[in-house]
């Protein structure tokens, strides 16, 4: 007895609803586009969502640089500031923030372009240390001999700063390109090494007996268990890498010359073009930072499986 | 049929820093093949020792661990281990993982699509083949065990030495997995050593119980044969007067004669 009644009612409810969402139309005929309708709002309520999180993410740190350079604007605007403001570096500067490819002679090229002779040595350098610190840290890691004999080495080469590297590396390569990239590696390895050995060090004592039960031969188990088990703590030691060799590039090539990003620097100082060497440095950190994330990013896309246990 | 694996007055000592400590003092046991073997003692007896000198894992101090009248001084895929926590590589899937194994002992024997068949079969066999592509991390802690004993089944050893392989387990998924094993066990006729802590467990799959004494210097203390016939079903067993009795002779010996002395 209460089927019949309750029918009635959902129909009610139904019409109700449609004319709510359109009541100038008959309930029938509105059903269909009032679903599209629906589901249109559910998409724009979904781009609405990942805007606003965008939104969140972009607009602080926007006011926050927008304040400074308010700040910095009001600090260097006036007579005999040393720096120079934003709208000064805007002005004399501009081609440099606008025009990063620009190609206007042997010497006269964009930012970008500069940008990119600077991070193919810094590709040649760390991937160099990438590979040569996975395999000497490896061997750190898993020989008690070579731990004892190589590990206080390191310990102490790793505290020679970069720059004491680069005459030494002069002298041997007598040429400023190979020496650069010499600086970038012998700065990038230590951190891999030292991050590959304790990751090698902390695989499991399970692994190494499925390893031995299976007989894996010595390049098997350092393919099959010793990477893919060390690999959180190497992509650790890659971020360190980059990043110190991020810093050790600009440095370098200030003093070899050439058309890094670093010489720039120091050539806009010899030429007093302050106005440039603020917006190098803002190539710089952008630069660096994208290193760093890309390093991270597949990091975190390498080590899924490994980091999940 | 006798000396199949042979433990021949095993001592084992380990020395760490000038410390020396006893572990294991003149163990002897003979193992037949095909038979069901349970190594029960207290926590810090040993058991995981003589599993691993079986393995290969550890050198014996004095004595020899004999294997078809050879010694075994190394670790190889004719005696598989089962491991206590199935230490499954986390970064390869269920497949992945008894792939390894099966590459590594059939390359040269098998193609790779009757490699490719061996590898489902095991998983199969230990009903794991939906679950092939999943990750370690993804399935239940009795699966990933399965996929465990699924990757030992797979170098088709000749011994199956099982680690406390069901202690992190449920009771419900222990039980589970324990009729699991004496099927594979009556359908492979395997011989397999098991090492546990449950005497129950014990009882329901093993031909013989190994009794071990309390450390340091832990030996073989009794051994309980278990003359049930199989194949055994858990329920019939627990009215069964030859059952009760082994249960009662096992917990005589861990519980009147050799009580854990808890460390001071």
């Amino acid at each position: 007895m209460a089927l019949p009644a309750a029918q009635p009612s959902n129909v009610t409810v139904l019409a109700t609803k449609a004319s709510a969402a359109s009541p100038a139309a008959p309930a029938a005929v509105v059903a269909l586009p009032a679903r599209k309708g629906g589901a249109a709002g559910l998409l724009k309520s979904k781009t609405m969502k990942r805007l606003n999180a965008i939104a969140l993410t972009v607009i602080p740190p926007l006011l926050v640089l927008l304040a400074m350079m308010l700040v910095w604007e009001i600090a260097c605007n006036k007579p005999g500031a040393t720096l120079p403001a934003p709208s000064k570096i805007w002005s004399e500067s501009k081609d440099l923030i606008t025009h990063p490819f620009f190609v206007a002679g042997p010497q006269d090229i964009g930012l970008g372009l500069r940008v990119m002779t600077s991070l193919q040595r810094v590709a040649i350098g760390f991937g160099l240390a990438a590979v040569a610190g996975v395999f000497l840290g490896a061997l750190v890691g898993q020989s008690v001999w070579a731990m004892r004999g190589l590990d206080p080495i390191f310990q102490v080469l790793r505290t020679v700063p970069p720059l004491a590297w680069l005459p030494i590396s002069l002298a041997a390569f007598r040429d400023a390109n190979p020496s650069a990239i010499f600086v970038i590696f012998i700065t990038a390895i230590w951190p891999v090494i030292i991050n590959t050995a304790v990751g090698i060090r902390n695989i499991p004592q399970d692994y190494r007996n499925v390893a031995q039960v299976l007989r894996l031969n010595p390049i098997e188990f350092f393919f099959k268990v010793m990477i893919p088990s060390a690999a959180p703590y190497i992509f650790t030691g890659l971020r360190i890498g980059i990043g110190l060799s991020w810093l050790a590039i600009v440095a370098a090539e200030m003093l070899t010359g050439g058309v890094g990003i670093g010489f720039f620097i120091w050539d806009a100082w010899n030429s007093s073009r302050l106005t440039d060497i603020i917006v190098a440095l803002a190539y710089i950190g952008v630069i660096g930072f994208a290193l760093d994330r890309i390093v991270a990013f597949v990091g975190v896309v390498v080590t899924r499986g490994t980091s999940a246990s | 049929m006798s000396d199949y694996l042979k433990l021949d007055h095993i001592d084992k000592t380990f020395t760490r820093g000038g410390l020396t400590s006893e572990v294991l003092k003149d163990v002897r046991l003979t193992i037949d093949k095909g038979e069901f073997i349970s190594i029960i003692g207290h926590s810090g007896c040993g058991k995981s020792t003589l599993l691993n000198l079986i393995a290969g894992l550890t050198q014996v101090t004095n004595g020899a661990v004999l294997f078809e009248n050879r010694e075994v001084n190394a670790p190889g895929p004719e005696r598989a281990v089962v491991f206590q926590n199935h230490s499954l590589l986390p970064w390869l899937s269920v497949y992945e993982n008894v792939k390894l194994a099966v590459d590594k002992v059939f390359s040269g024997a098998k193609t790779k699509a009757e490699r490719h068949d061996w590898i489902m079969h095991n998983l199969n066999l230990v009903q794991m083949g939906h679950a092939k592509d999943k990750k370690p991390s993804e399935i239940s802690g009795g699966m990933k065990q399965r996929v465990g004993i699924a990757r030992a089944l797979a170098m088709e050893p000749k011994i199956l030495l099982l680690d406390e392989p069901f202690g992190a387990l449920d009771a419900l998924t222990r039980a589970h997995l324990q009729d699991s094993v004496m099927d594979i066990h009556a359908r492979l006729g395997n011989t397999m050593i098991m090492i546990t802590h449950d005497v129950d467990e014990a009882v329901l799959l093993s031909d013989r119980i190994v009794m071990m004494t309390n450390g340091p210097a832990a030996t073989i203390g009794e051994v309980e044969e278990v003359k049930l016939e199989r194949p055994r079903n858990r329920l019939d067993l627990v009215s069964d007067l030859r059952y009760i009795a082994s249960r009662e002779a096992v917990l005589r010996f861990l519980y009147e004669r050799h009580r854990h002395v808890e460390a001071a």
